[in-house]
């Protein structure tokens, strides 16, 4: 094992998979001698020339489009967009064209290709370059999303989504980029769609992503503290989603939370919930409870007051475990 | 009027390798000419059907015909190599057959069966063929452009001499997607021609409401590359252009826009009333026929008899009538065929249901 930061361990998956697969391809805005706007790509254009790590003009519709074509002839783009908020900018392509391009045609193509995009606030970036927007590609048939909360998975997953058949959206945490975690030594993959069990727990479970790990695991040590034993489940994959873990662990706990960082409404809890009020409500101790930010735009000054947080996660597990 | 000029001359320097058939002589003084009359008119005769099956109510959805502007389709196409793709749009089935798709699969596709093309999963706006190059139909208007910028690329980026040709209409020249992709294409030398079917129509709005400029061909110069405007109606002339800007992108010298006027014969989609379009400007486009100019073309200059294009009629009949009863016999797709190609793996069919 050894010690990395989150940014650093997508640069490692990068650089093995481009060194280990000849139509790997890198392209986006900075992504050559700047290395990317987070550091990222830093070092590709060096290793692997101008042909390979394609910095573009800031067009992400041509770049999202490129790829798709690229990946249709059986190359393997990945694709940095320097911001999950200007996914929005490309979204043609990639619900109406990338999302559907193996459906439409039939299986005549596919498009094996990756879109890296840093989501999430934590650094006062506004409301324009803060936001989680995974539920809206959940929600399209076709697309595949990760949302890495550790640098282990952060190299694992881009790995597993680089080498899929399908179109893969791996939403990065950018005020995760600067933390650090322990990551195998050498080879190895994530597989998508497996949730991890973060902390296992008997007394209720928690399902939570991408940054809002942290805040769960530290929510869930506090709630040990109260004599609370909360599963913490870390889905990592929404696309395709590890049912069979959530199932599992409220099977085990009869009682569920869902944590995530993006407004609450209409979110992935929304989603989870359901599923679990539909196929197994009769087993719940108590009412489902999400945890996720007001109806609001990410504000600029305020960012601390509007994201959930460890002590939102505690209060929401004390009311579920009160019923 | 609008007579095709007989381009006696060699093909154009650095012609694509492999463009042959379209330029072998199958008769003396020939240079694929009969090759284009039958690809035109089979395309005409095809849609023509098409409206006749989609009014007695044999096809769901909608469908949108490219009657009149045929040469445009076919000319570009005659210039193009089974390995090179095509990129098209709504109003794409000329550009799908020209490109050399087979009449059963696109038929098939289009009366929602299995065995077409794409398994009934998309109808007419969305046919695509990967064994004839055929990169899909788009249902989105402007959308083909970007993707098409990929498929260049990965010709370059394989060493191989491909290219790439993305249609689209006059109004797509003012989607984002357009200006994007023209000025990455030539920032990039990406071997591409970029074909605008100008038929003065975006839908149900003329060209002049909507555009300070005429001419499309025009902006290629803001993004450093060649554009050229030419008689959409002048197969021979369209065919000209095409082969220029072919050698140009198979030479690494980059793309080029070729800006094609021509006619809508119909409405934007069968059944459209054209309430907004006035029934001179109906009128007037007809009048202009690429189909009927090319075969007085050819008798008046020999190269054909009305014997043999009355051969033409007949052969094109045969092969439509057979890839018509072909895709009313062909069975559906299964039940939730559907669910079989969302993914390349099948991780939650059953979930996805």
């Amino acid at each position: 094992m050894k010690e990395i930061r989150y940014i650093k361990a997508i640069n490692e998956a990068l650089h093995e998979e481009m060194a280990r697969d000849e139509t790997v391809f890198v392209i986006g805005e900075d992504v050559g001698a700047p290395g990317g706007a987070f550091g990222g790509t830093r070092g590709l254009l060096q290793a692997f020339g101008e042909r390979r790590v394609r910095d573009t003009p800031i067009s992400e519709s041509a770049i999202v489009g490129l790829a798709l074509g690229a990946a249709m002839k059986g190359l393997r783009p990945v694709v940095e967009i320097m911001f999950a908020d200007f996914l929005p900018v490309c979204m043609d392509q990639i619900v109406n064209q990338i999302a559907k391009t193996r459906f439409m045609f039939g299986g005549q193509f596919s498009a094996p290709l990756v879109i890296r995009a840093p989501g999430g606030a934590g650094l006062n970036a506004g409301p324009q370059h803060s936001q989680s927007l995974e539920a809206w590609f959940a929600h399209v048939p076709g697309l595949k999303v990760v949302m890495p909360a550790t640098p282990a998975d952060a190299k694992g997953l881009l790995k597993s989504a680089i080498r899929d058949n399908d179109p893969v959206l791996v939403l990065e945490h950018k005020a995760l980029y600067a933390t650090s975690g322990t990551i195998p030594e050498g080879e190895y993959l994530v597989p998508l769609g497996k949730a991890d069990v973060r902390r296992a727990g008997n007394d209720v479970t928690i399902v939570t992503a991408s940054r809002m790990v942290l805040q769960t695991l530290e929510a869930a040590e506090t709630l040990a503290g109260q004599g609370i034993d909360a599963e913490v489940i870390d889905l990592r994959s929404l696309t395709p989603l590890d049912k069979d873990a959530i199932f599992k662990s409220v099977a085990k706990t009869s009682r569920l939370v869902i944590a995530h960082e993006a407004v609450k409404s209409f979110g992935i809890g929304a989603e989870i919930a359901a599923m679990i009020s539909e196929e197994m409500i009769d087993i719940l101790d108590a009412p489902i409870t999400r945890v996720g930010a007001p109806f609001s735009p990410v504000p600029f000054s305020q960012e601390g007051d509007y994201l959930p947080n460890a002590s939102d996660v505690v209060h929401a597990v004390q009311k579920v475990m009160a019923y | 009027m609008n007579k095709p000029q007989h381009n006696t001359s060699s093909p154009a320097k650095g012609a694509p390798k492999g463009a042959a058939p379209a330029d072998a002589p199958a008769i003396p003084n020939d240079d694929g000419f009969l090759d284009l009359h039958y690809s035109m008119l089979r395309i005409r005769r095809v849609e023509e059907r098409l409206l006749q099956v989609f009014s007695e109510g044999k096809i769901p959805g909608f469908i949108h015909v490219s009657i009149g502007q045929e040469a445009v389709a076919v000319g570009v196409c005659s210039c193009l190599t089974p390995a090179d793709t095509i990129f098209t749009t709504h109003r794409g089935h000329g550009h799908t057959l020209a490109k050399g798709m087979q009449l059963k699969p696109f038929m098939a596709e289009i009366f929602g069966r299995d065995s077409g093309a794409c398994h009934g999963n998309s109808g007419s706006m969305h046919v695509a063929s990967s064994e004839a190059g055929v990169g899909g139909a788009n249902g989105i208007v402007g959308a083909g452009l970007p993707i098409s910028l990929g498929s260049a690329f990965a010709s370059a980026f394989k060493g191989e001499d491909s290219v790439t040709a993305v249609f689209f209409g006059d109004g797509a020249s003012n989607q984002g997607t357009f200006h994007e992709s023209m000025n990455l294409a030539a920032l990039w030398n990406l071997p591409i021609v970029f074909v605008c079917e100008n038929n003065g129509w975006a839908q149900f709005t003329s060209q002049k409401s909507y555009m300070k400029i005429d001419g499309i061909a025009r902006r290629a110069d803001s993004y450093g590359m060649p554009g050229v405007q030419v008689d959409g109606e002048d197969v021979l002339r369209v065919r000209e252009s095409m082969r220029e800007a072919v050698a140009r992108a198979r030479s690494g010298n980059g793309p080029t826009l070729i800006e094609c006027k021509t006619y809508r014969w119909f409405g934007h989609y069968a059944g459209d009333p054209q309430k907004y379009r006035p029934a001179a400007d109906v009128e007037q486009s007809r009048k202009t026929d690429c189909i009927a100019n090319f075969e007085k073309f050819l008798l008046d200059s020999d190269l054909a008899d009305r014997a043999q294009l009355d051969a033409v009629e007949a052969r094109l009949r045969g092969e439509i009538n057979e890839a018509i009863a072909f895709a009313e016999a062909a069975p559906s797709a299964p039940k939730g065929q559907f669910l079989n190609d969302v993914y390349a793996d099948a991780f939650r069919k059953d979930s996805l249901s």
